[in-house]
């Protein structure tokens, strides 16, 4: 419609690739999430006597500490995502919008490490 | 632009905006697809906002065997339950509208019908979802 008017100094600002490689790692990320959810859902209903031993002991192994990580990893990438949508529909101002931008980054960079550091200490 | 168009701007013609918060709580009649819609934004955004929550008590879960019965002490407080049963609905409804939508991105269920018959799926399979982790929160198997 008016796409001629978005071209040069009137281009709308709301990134430069439009969200396809964005589109595709939301879903990627989702179906890891879905696999872990599962496996920790099933967990949680069949278990009985929830005890440090059992819960820390699942942690402890390699395999469960680096499928955790990546889950996490994949879910912090899944709501950056999903929050630059909301704060692209909802938020027209583009330095605010920035700004939100950023701080969102920024905290999930922070869960990132929180994660890291909260799984290598078991 | 001609003179006729400039005055007719000026009189007040219908103005179609985007949807207000105020069409879709009272306006609207919403379709099944558009509850589970607008409630996959809000419990992905519920989620990220309880992040540090989450994350604190994982920590505490995970840290010692003395941090952990401190989280079982904190997890243990009726309205800590109560709101790890709303974080719970929120996870699972985000969980069963994504897998929802994982088949229709594959062109499954495209049409208006199975659209809204796949939506209402997802309303009932999380709730049900939702109310066996909620059993078992609470202990009762």
């Amino acid at each position: 419609m008016a796409s001629k008017n978005n071209i040069g100094p009137r281009r709308l600002v709301v990134g430069a690739h439009y969200g396809v490689k964005d589109w595709l790692a939301q879903r990627v990320t989702a179906i890891v999430m879905a696999v872990y959810t599962i496996v920790l859902l099933v967990m949680f209903l069949t278990g009985q006597n929830f005890t440090y031993e059992g819960w820390a002991g699942l942690f402890a192994r390699q395999w469960f500490k680096l499928f955790s990580l990546v889950t996490f990893l994949g879910l912090y990438y899944h709501a950056w995502v999903g929050l630059r949508d909301i704060w692209m529909d909802y938020v027209k101002n583009a330095g605010l919008r920035l700004l939100l931008q950023l701080a969102t980054i920024f905290w999930l960079i922070a869960c990132a490490a929180w994660t890291v550091q909260i799984l290598w200490s078991v | 632009m001609s003179e006729a168009v400039r005055e007719a701007k000026q009189k007040g013609r219908p103005e179609f905006r985007n949807i207000g918060i105020g069409d879709i709580t009272g306006k609207y009649r919403m379709p099944p697809s558009a509850i589970v819609s607008i409630l996959h934004r809000v419990s992905g955004a519920g989620l990220f906002l309880m992040l540090p929550f989450l994350l604190y008590l994982f920590q505490q879960s995970l840290l010692s065997e003395s941090s952990f019965g401190y989280f079982a002490g904190i997890v243990s407080h009726p309205l800590v339950k109560i709101i790890l049963l709303g974080l719970s609905w929120a996870y699972l409804h985000h969980f069963t509208a994504g897998i929802r939508h994982l088949f229709m991105d594959n062109h499954f269920a495209l049409d208006k019908d199975a659209a809204q018959k796949t939506a209402r799926w997802v309303l009932i399979i999380s709730l049900l979802l939702t109310a066996l982790v909620g059993l078992k929160l609470f202990g009762v198997f």
